[in-house]
């Protein structure tokens, strides 16, 4: 009788340790003559550049030419930064331009470059039951959502889009608040799930919407073009002077490869085929 | 159709995140096993001061949200954390870490409710017909084990269902720590509806291949 509970825990342990073994034929990294760096680093990033698919292309490329890894981890700006802070990711690319620039000054950050931008939009139901479609001033947009209680949604989790949002209430002088006013604490892509399910308005990072847009979505652009709605991105190497053990030089390589040319390159190709415009349009692009 | 068609072109991928869900909470688990059956053997048969107590905190960590598991993990091993240095973090070995920690609870508070009951008057038995302890202790297991086997089985279904945990210290890295649960909630997120169905039926259908495997080695669940 003990026998066959033996066996069975036999039994399993064969099978993950057959498994473990395959697990070790690790996926082929290239190798090519470029500058040193270390073999790996985590990368902390908006959820926009992972879920529209540009990492896909963008960090295969990086990684054939450096012959290093990278791990993405893709996260609202907010709590990106916040990695950075904890020394857990060794690069960032956000989007939230205040707050990078207050990561510089406290000396969180090592070196930051611009390196790409598209817009904000301000997304709603079809029957635009606010009346904003068409608007170009997104301050008086969402001051009329506020004014006619219309649903909103915010993210409110201190991501880019979230900061954004934030400063166009500022800048609207309303303290948005009430049943209209709906806080989703999640990810674009789930808020704009839930803007589609109880029709509301949001505001979304053109390149989610963009690719949302093609799968499930029911929205609509209401407000775009003003210049309020400008959506940098920008990255980071963490500075590796509080935490020794960050991987700076593979940072900097990778802040580098994305603001300059093939990154750069890649960043204005992508999306036009798919698409029919390019989602990010890079800052320092040169044909 | 659509989703046959990215299966079939992301079968490799597909395979990795299976192969590395099945180790991850495959490990745990019996790291899980190998701390909970001893401990949860020694509280379901001995009489000892602070035994209620102990049993009362290994009930609360059964409730243990997977998240928190998760953030407490990810706070020790962060290069802030105390043990930053080990460079654990995005890791399949923090993840497993996680799960040991989620899943320890569960299998050692189901073992001892597996052993407590009736299973004294065997180990009162044995000891009476000249056992010495350690054998006593190896007659209860072997005549608890059909329970015992569920309290394993329902520690690897926590581990192969949680989302929470892995998701905060793997990072859900492509090709590193993506699993099956973190690349649902990514699919979920892109859009993808199709895509997180098929891979919560892929995991669903791994989950019924191991449990049939269990229980084909174990006549006790059959009725006869």
């Amino acid at each position: 009788m003990n026998n066959k509970l033996s066996r069975v825990i036999l039994l399993l342990l064969i099978v993950l340790s057959v498994i473990s073994i395959n697990a070790c034929t690790k996926n082929p990294s290239p190798s090519k003559e470029t500058p040193a760096v270390e073999e790996s680093l985590v990368l902390a990033t908006t959820t926009s550049t992972q879920d529209s698919g540009l990492l896909d292309i963008l960090i295969p490329a990086f990684e054939k030419e450096y012959n290093t890894e990278v791990k993405v981890i893709a996260v609202g700006s907010g709590q990106a930064m916040e990695m950075g802070k904890k020394g857990d990711a060794d690069a960032l690319l956000v989007h939230s331009p205040a707050a990078e620039d207050q990561f510089m000054a406290e000396g969180w950050g090592k070196v930051r470059k611009d390196v790409m931008y598209n817009q904000f939009l301000i997304v709603g139901p079809k029957a635009d039951p606010a009346g904003i479609s068409g608007m170009t001033d997104a301050v008086a947009a969402l001051k009329k959502l506020a004014d006619t209680n219309s649903k909103f949604i915010s993210r409110a989790d201190k991501s880019g889009t979230h900061s954004k949002e934030l400063s166009i209430w500022k800048a609207a002088e309303v303290t948005p608040a009430g049943s209209w006013y709906i806080e989703s604490g999640q990810g674009m892509g789930d808020t704009l799930m839930m803007a589609i399910e109880i029709n509301a308005y949001t505001l979304t990072d053109e390149a989610t919407f963009l690719s949302f847009k093609n799968k499930a979505s029911s929205l609509h652009v209401v407000v775009q073009g003003d210049k309020l709605l400008f959506n940098p991105y920008g990255a980071i190497a963490v500075s590796p002077e509080k935490y020794p053990n960050i991987r700076f030089k593979a940072a900097e390589a990778f802040v580098n490869f994305i603001s300059e040319g093939e990154g750069q390159a890649i960043i204005h190709a992508f999306g036009k085929k798919k698409y029919g415009k390019n989602l990010f349009t890079p800052v320092n692009y040169r044909p | 159709m659509d989703i046959w068609h990215s299966i079939v072109e992301y079968k490799e991928e597909i395979l990795t995140i299976v192969r590395l869900s099945l180790i991850v909470s495959g490990t745990a688990t019996l790291f899980s096993t190998l701390i909970a059956l001893p401990l949860g053997t020694i509280i379901g048969l001995k009489d000892f001061l602070g035994r209620r107590l102990i049993l009362r905190i290994v009930y609360t960590l059964m409730a243990l949200p997977p998240v928190l598991a998760g953030l407490i993990v990810y706070l020790i091993f962060s290069r802030s954390g105390p043990l930053g240095n080990l460079e654990l973090l995005f890791t399949p070995t923090i993840m497993i870490i996680a799960q040991t920690l989620l899943v320890t609870p569960i299998i050692t508070g189901l073992v001892v409710a597996a052993i407590a009951g009736k299973e004294g008057i065997i180990y009162d038995h044995a000891l009476s017909l000249g056992a010495n302890q350690m054998q006593a202790y190896f007659t209860v297991i072997k005549e608890a084990r059909t329970n015992i086997i569920a309290s394993i089985m329902t520690g690897f279904g926590r581990a192969f269902a949680e989302v929470g945990a892995v998701m905060l210290v793997g990072g859900n890295i492509r090709y590193t720590t993506r699993v099956l649960t973190t690349s649902i909630v990514m699919e979920t997120r892109q859009g993808n509806f199709a895509m997180g169905i098929a891979l919560g039926l892929i995991l669903l259908i791994i989950s019924f291949a191991v449990s049939t495997l269990v229980l084909m080695n174990n006549d006790q669940f059959s009725k006869t």
